[in-house]
């Protein structure tokens, strides 16, 4: 068990390393040759006008909203979708699927809620 | 593979070295194994051979100068890339935005760990395989968010933005077209979920019932989503975001992010082939242990590699969708069509414990109708059209 999750471990360590040398063995190789103009930000050729930090569009982060609370459900899934086979072998199937709807159920309100409320669309239409 | 190292250890081959040295040196060994002898050559050759499969789309002829029908293109790619220039833009938060590409290819390679080659060809077999290989490919996203944010480019923040929310927004219909998957083979790890189907294609998760079939569809296009594919790959649209994400970058870190996209699109295969297409399930035609390694292998990676193929395909096919498009494709309709198909598995298993041989079978054949209708079709476009063909596939 612990051998192969050292396995990742090492895969992580391995894939951060194989970048690293690339670059390394680049800096050796490759010019280096800083000017200002080189270095200023690309914006299509003109000046760069003031900085990209900057406020950006909200629908971003009611994407990431409901994307969280979808994404966990999943994950609260996976061990039910696992000792699934095992409720049905026991005689117990349909008590674990009505469970399962139950659960899926509140969550798919919670997308038809965002739904109704224009939350998926990505223009949202504001009532004047 | 541990057994393996246990026995190596117990015949005395290491003498006098720490246990775990011999442990972390082998993991190390394997490692190095996968990645310089299977995930680079992979990642480039696919470079290369979708520049040809596009340009013989598009009726060119594409890359076929460096090496025997330009088969060497990616290595010389790869030298060109290392010999440029390194340029970080004064404005950018340079710390970020040289880490970026570190997370991205950390990303994409350690979902290797869990490809299962074959039944004794896999790097680990972890018992939380699917739930691993979810949480590993979320480190793409990272990777992407940090390079556009810290390029301080508006072309970047838009790309990195737009490719976050799309791809997260997709993650959830694939997470739950796996999860049907889960629902169906009861377990999370790779070599169970293949042990769960057979070799003969009806025996195979895709054809299991009719929301397994609906729910690979729904798997592979989200895939292509979360990959920055076309026909939706606008966090990277030339036409409107110059390069998104990867403006700023050049030289090497720019190899890195399209490294990681080419070799995804082998691991999304794979991972099709794992959950649907039965993995590196052969007949039962020979027993010698070597000969049925290297069976396994060679139907595992065609399986797998055919939908690289279809992923080449549909991006010289395919015009780019809308933002706007994508996200409602996303939300209103797969998501509501995979949920309906986690529930329909759950149900279906309530009502047969053991399966369903016979709509298996009419599932199966189902399959192969609509590949036939598809087949006839383009018999049909090629008789209508009367276009001019060449049959030879290289110039």
């Amino acid at each position: 068990m612990l051998f192969d999750f050292a396995n990742v471990l090492v895969f992580l360590g391995l894939g951060f390393a194989f970048v690293g040398v690339n670059l390394l063995i680049g800096r050796l190789l490759r010019p280096s040759n800083p000017q200002a103009r080189k270095l200023s930000t690309y914006e299509c050729g003109e000046p760069a006008s003031g900085s990209a930090w900057v406020n950006f569009n909200i629908r971003f982060y009611i994407v990431a909203l409901i994307f969280i609370i979808f994404e966990v459900e999943i994950a609260f899934v996976f061990p039910v979708a696992t000792a699934f086979r095992r409720w049905i072998e026991s005689g117990q199937g349909l008590f674990a699927f009505v469970e399962i709807v139950v659960f899926v159920g509140i969550l798919f309100l919670g997308l038809i809620y965002a739904w109704a409320k224009g939350d998926l669309e990505w223009v949202k239409k504001v009532k004047a | 593979m541990q057994q393996l190292v246990d026995q190596l250890i117990q015949e005395g081959y290491f003498e006098g070295v720490p246990k775990d040295f011999v442990y972390t040196g082998f993991m190390v060994l394997v490692a190095l194994l996968v990645l310089s002898f299977f995930v680079a050559p992979l990642a480039g050759i696919t470079s290369w051979l979708e520049r040809r499969v596009w340009a013989r789309i598009q009726s060119r002829v594409g890359p076929n100068r460096v090496g025997p029908q330009g088969i060497l293109q990616w290595l010389a790619d790869g030298i060109k890339n290392l010999l440029k220039e390194d340029i970080i833009p004064t404005a950018a938060d340079k710390r970020l935005f040289a880490l970026a590409p570190y997370v991205v290819f950390v990303g994409f390679f350690a979902t290797f760990v869990v490809i299962p080659f074959g039944s004794q060809l896999i790097v680990a077999d972890l018992n939380i395989g699917i739930l691993y290989l979810l949480a590993i490919t979320s480190l793409v996203v990272v990777g992407i968010l940090m390079a556009g944010w810290s390029s301080n480019n508006k072309w970047s923040l838009l790309g990195g933005m737009r490719s976050a929310a799309q791809i997260v927004s997709y993650e959830i219909p694939a997470g739950l077209a796996l999860l049907t998957i889960v629902f169906a083979a009861g377990t999370l790890s790779m070599q169970g979920i293949i042990k769960a189907q057979g070799w003969a294609p009806w025996d195979w998760l895709l054809f299991y019932n009719p929301f397994t079939f609906a729910a690979f569809f729904l798997y592979f296009t989200a895939a292509l989503a979360e990959g920055n594919r076309t026909p939706f790959d606008i966090p990277e649209a030339e036409s409107e975001l110059v390069a998104g994400y990867v403006t700023e970058y050049s030289g090497m870190r720019f190899l890195f992010f399209f490294f990681a996209e080419w070799g995804n699109l082998y691991v999304i295969g794979a991972i099709a082939t794992t959950l649907f297409l039965g993995g590196w399930q052969i007949p039962p035609i020979t027993d010698h242990p070597v000969l049925v390694g290297i069976l396994q292998f060679i139907v595992f990676f065609l399986k797998a590699y055919l939908w690289v193929f279809v992923a080449m395909w549909v991006r010289g096919t395919l015009p780019r969708v809308r933002v706007d498009q994508l996200m409602s494709l996303c939300w209103k309709y797969m998501v509501p069509l995979s949920f309906i198909c986690l529930l329909g598995t759950a149900a279906w298993m309530v009502i047969w414990p053991q399966g369903n041989r016979v709509a298996s079978f009419v599932m199966f054949l189902i399959g192969v109708a609509i590949l036939g209708l598809f087949f006839r079709r383009v018999r049909f476009q090629i008789r209508h059209a009367q276009p001019v063909l060449y049959w030879k596939p290289y110039i």
